[in-house]
């Protein structure tokens, strides 16, 4: 529901919309990363050393998640590669 | 059976000591016999706001270091019955609090006949803040509807619901979410998170919104808890939230903008 004083406003500058769009992605993201296990900050450094001796990548990059689903675990393991590859040799491993 | 009550938020300089200062003044108000501990240990605060600074001999960590018991450190407050404050030392270490001291001075506390004992959390997520929220039952979080304040509120609730001592009993802290700081026109022109907005990320039971208000500073300029301004609307909205608290249903106030009347205008201009 909207009132017809609120839709004016809105068309300007709603910046309270970015902030709670933003709060959403960012308690979300913080949220799964406080439930994983103290290692996989160590490991994601680790595979990012192993990366590098290959490709120029930072921390950023890399996204390592520990999903628990009952019985079974999955590690999901995302690196972003740049765009321009010197040797061209993996694309995005998702 | 006395309540440990935490007032914490993460961030910074949001209305943590401001609230606790109101909170306890309107459960001693309200004949619950309470005490406010402050647990910014090197800055203190909380004597200013009840205005107790001068009257401050022993404190918190004296207490816990056995160089004065908690009654010769225990400030009576001048204008409630049933207030007592126990202050913060201005010079000390932190790591002066240990889990054990500050466990002995909250099971004094019951033992004195307490029925609430709210503690006044330093900012951050270090060693201080852990402290004071460790042995809370219940806890408000202090949120400003700001991005920062909200995410940094979203992570001590995680950290309540992990690292205290309820949790360890597996356990629940009960949580309450105080928005403070609100400006209801702000909100209505999309420059400012909503009650909702903010209720809705933090999914947390809304204890009370608090506007901004002048009257916030006045009472901190004056030494007087804002709680005993009865006509401000910061001094309403905590009466509120002191209501909530003990179980009353009261619906929230100053959600939205006023419009003023041409009259109220006019002489709003000239008071
Ligand atoms: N509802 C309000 N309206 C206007 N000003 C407010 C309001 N609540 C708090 N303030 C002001 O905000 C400032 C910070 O408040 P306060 O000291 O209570 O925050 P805090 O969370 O205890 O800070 P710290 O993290 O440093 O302990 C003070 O200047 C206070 O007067
Ligand atoms: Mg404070």
């Amino acid at each position: 529901m909207m009132s017809l004083f609120d839709y004016f406003s809105r068309k300007k500058n709603n910046t309270a919309s970015i902030a709670k769009e933003r709060l959403q992605v960012i308690v979300a993201h913080e949220r799964r990363q406080n439930k994983q296990p103290d290692y996989l900050a160590a490991l994601q450094k680790d595979i990012m050393e192993v990366i590098k001796k290959y490709v120029d990548i930072d921390i950023d990059s890399i996204e390592v998640q520990l999903d628990n689903h009952g019985n079974f675990s999955v590690l999901e393991l995302n690196v972003t590669l740049p765009d321009k590859l010197p040797a061209a040799k993996t694309g995005n491993s998702r | 059976m006395a309540k440990i009550i935490v007032v914490t938020s993460g961030k910074g300089g949001v209305g943590k000591t401001t609230t606790s200062s109101a909170i306890c003044t309107g459960l001693a108000l309200r004949g619950h016999k309470t005490a406010v501990i402050d647990f910014d240990i090197g800055l203190r605060n909380l004597d200013l706001i009840m205005n107790c600074e001068r009257r401050v001999v022993y404190d918190f960590v004296n207490v816990i270091n056995e160089e004065a018991t908690l009654k010769q450190a225990l400030i009576k407050d001048k204008r409630c019955e049933n207030l007592f404050i126990l202050p913060a030392s201005q010079t000390r270490d932190k790591d002066a609090l240990t889990k054990e001291g500050v466990e002995r001075v909250l099971n004094e506390l019951k033992d004195m006949g307490f029925e609430y004992i709210i503690c006044d959390s330093p900012a951050g997520i270090e060693h201080g803040a852990f402290m004071a929220l460790y042995f809370a039952d219940e806890a408000i979080v202090v949120a400003n509807p700001e991005v920062s304040s909200v995410r940094d509120s979203d992570r001590i609730l995680g950290i309540l619901q992990s690292k205290s001592r309820k949790a360890e009993q597996g356990e629940r802290v009960i949580e309450h979410l105080l928005i403070t700081r609100y400006d209801p026109h702000r909100v209505a022109r999309g420059e400012m998170l909503g009650v909702a907005d903010v209720e809705e990320i933090l999914a947390t039971k809304l204890l009370g919104v608090i506007p901004e208000c002048q009257s916030v500073l006045k009472a901190s300029n004056q030494g007087v808890p804002v709680i005993h301004d009865t006509e401000s609307k910061a001094g309403k909205a905590y009466a509120d939230a002191v209501a909530r608290l003990l179980g009353e249903q009261v619906e929230h106030r100053f959600l939205n903008p006023e419009h003023k009347s041409f009259f109220q205008r006019l002489f709003r201009r000239t008071a």
